[in-house]
């Protein structure tokens, strides 16, 4: 069976959620195989970690000489692994970072990319790709017709499959070429820890925007009791209320949760292109003329203020 | 190095508050719609304009190059508006329904041929394709090192640093010129054009250019040379309406907690 290429997205070694959905789908395709750039000392447990989701391969490429490094370094890995193990598909996180690693590997095995999607299925023997495009208004169905199909994937496209793969692990020694250690990070400041999900790999967001009127407790109060990441509307942002890495819409992240609540958000075109793939959405809003409630499973017209604490309240008592 | 010249990409996108779809052969309609320059490339022929306004020491010519059909002539003209000295268009019927990679080509052969500049600026998406991976192929293809996704944006001498909310991180990522620099809505309000500026404009070079005149093939473009090929487009069923009720002393949060516990969310 051929072999997947799995870039594993991680931070110093901690295995992130979108690796765990990117192997899943690698299983329907062939065999596994997890790329692994990071620390030499990380590397026995990031393997453990994705050989419990099913890598039958890990290859360990130790980022002493490259760390730091944006992007190209990277892409230089992958191309040198495709062209060592031919895989049948190299799959990348579709984050930024990994979105930027598959258009440069695509130039480099002159090989079509797919980026964003949200479904990868094999059809007649044909790697089919799903997106979803112009704010989710439309379904794209697309495969590679050159090369060797690089797909970035969305977070949320798969659930991950626990089931241990053969784990065998092979160091990998690539070569990188001095041209693409040019641009580096010169100094990180870490997300500070809020306990919460991260906002693009959340099964449930919930947002806040000018209804808030700045006072975020009660969706963050909601959102604790649900488990779920915070997000919100680009007005909010603009008022100083969240950063703008908490903004959900064109310019923020775009999300696509099993549930997104969306509170004191009116649903303008550019907070829809950021939420409106999300499985099933709940609004609360005080105005019941908000063009968000088109969109909504689920809709109260009232005020958040009053609403939210008495969900999370009644959440908390089944809870027990 | 001195700065002697900046490239900045824009790109005619079908108005997102237009009623935006897709021909008969899965290629966006970019005729049948509305369009402008895109939004978010605004934000880079700002970040262009201000770093040459900084260092007005240096003579640096800010060029605003696009690729697409006839009207996309809007977008440059646009740029042209805000302060851009120059423009290009590479305009060719062989273009249409070229993909990222081929767009990137075309960028590529396009920029070798007006001159490599130290500096190639581009917006942090388009507001339709939406892909962000224009500015990556187009370093690869040219050789050179990119810095993303900017918030912030300072430039000394030949050193480019830019402040970005990476994906785990708030990161300073630092680069050499030449290369290639995207920025982000966050980077600043990007200016209207005065209504000198728009009478500037209209004296201002803009340059066409054919896929000949870059030494492209027509044949390494289009919608039959994609590396990727388009099967299905399906407009997304509208939602099906769903159920609204009006709180009255609590009514709302308890139907809502009933319809999240239905659904198995709690």
């Amino acid at each position: 069976m051929s072999e997947v290429l799995v870039l594993v997205d991680h931070v110093d070694g901690a295995v992130r959620k979108p690796t765990y959905e990117l192997l899943a789908i690698a299983k329907r395709i062939g065999s596994p195989s997890a790329v692994f750039i990071g620390g030499a000392d990380q590397a026995a447990a990031a393997a453990d970690a994705v050989k419990a989701y099913g890598a039958d391969k890990v290859y360990v490429v130790d980022d002493a000489e490259i760390k730091g490094y944006l992007v190209a370094p990277k892409a230089e890995v992958l191309q040198q692994l495709a062209e060592k193990s031919s895989p049948a598909a190299i799959l990348i996180p579709a984050s930024a970072e990994g979105k930027e690693i598959a258009g440069r590997l695509a130039i480099k095995l002159s090989s079509g990319l797919i980026t964003d999607a949200v479904d990868v299925k094999v059809d007649g023997g044909e790697i089919v790709t799903t997106q979803s495009v112009f704010a989710g208004n439309f379904t794209v169905d697309a495969k590679v017709v050159k090369g060797t199909p690089i797909i970035a994937v969305k977070p949320n496209a798969a659930a991950p499959e626990e089931g241990a793969g053969a784990g065998a692990v092979e160091q990998f020694a690539a070569t990188i070429s001095d041209a693409a250690k040019t641009a580096q990070i010169v100094a990180a400041q870490p997300r500070q820890a809020t306990g919460r999900p991260e906002l693009t790999e959340a099964a449930i967001v919930v947002s806040g925007g000018r209804g808030t009127g700045g006072d975020f407790t009660a969706v963050e109060g909601l959102a604790d009791a649900l488990g779920a990441a915070v997000g919100a509307s680009r007005a909010a942002v603009d008022s100083g209320w969240k950063p703008h890495t908490f903004q959900v819409g064109q310019t923020g992240k775009v999300v696509s949760p099993q549930l997104y609540v969306a509170n004191g958000i009116s649903g303008a075109i550019q907070h829809r292109a950021g939420m409106q793939t999300s499985k099933t959405i709940v609004a609360v809003n005080k105005d019941e003329e908000a063009p968000i409630f088109e969109l909504v499973d689920f809709g109260v017209v009232g005020d958040l203020h009053a609403v939210l604490p008495a969900v999370t309240a009644e959440i908390e008592k089944r809870k027990g | 190095m001195t700065l002697s010249n900046i490239v900045v990409l824009v790109k005619y996108v079908p108005d997102a508050t237009g009623d935006r779809k897709f021909e008969a052969d899965n290629t966006v309609d970019r005729v049948g719609v509305d369009g402008l320059l895109s939004e978010l490339d605004e934000y880079a022929v700002e970040q262009a304009l201000q770093i040459k306004e900084k260092r007005a020491d240096e003579e640096i010519t800010v060029t605003a190059l696009t690729v697409g059909p006839a009207e996309a002539e809007a977008a440059v003209r646009k740029a042209l508006q805000m302060g851009a000295d120059k423009a290009v268009h590479v305009q060719d019927d062989a273009i249409a329904g070229s993909d990222a990679v081929a767009t990137s080509l075309v960028l590529a052969k396009a920029i070798e041929k007006i001159g490599v500049p130290e500096l190639v600026v581009g917006g942090l998406a388009s507001t339709d394709g939406g892909l962000s991976v224009v500015p990556a192929m187009l370093a690869e293809r040219l050789g050179l090192p990119q810095v993303t996704l900017a918030a912030v944006v300072e430039t000394q001498g030949d050193q480019v640093r830019i402040k970005r909310d990476g994906d785990t991180a708030t990161e300073v990522v630092g680069g050499t010129l030449p290369l290639v620099l995207s920025v982000t809505d966050q980077s600043g309000e990007a200016r209207y054009p005065s209504f000198k500026g728009i009478m500037a404009a209209k004296k201002k070079p803009l340059e066409s250019l054919t896929l000949a005149d870059i030494g492209v093939d027509a044949s390494e473009v289009g919608l039959d040379a994609a590396w990727t090929k388009v099967d299905n487009v399906t407009a997304r069923p509208p939602r099906t309406a769903g159920e609204i009720v009006k709180d009255e002393d609590g009514s709302g949060a308890t139907a809502l907690v009933e319809f999240l516990a239905s659904k198995k969310f709690i």
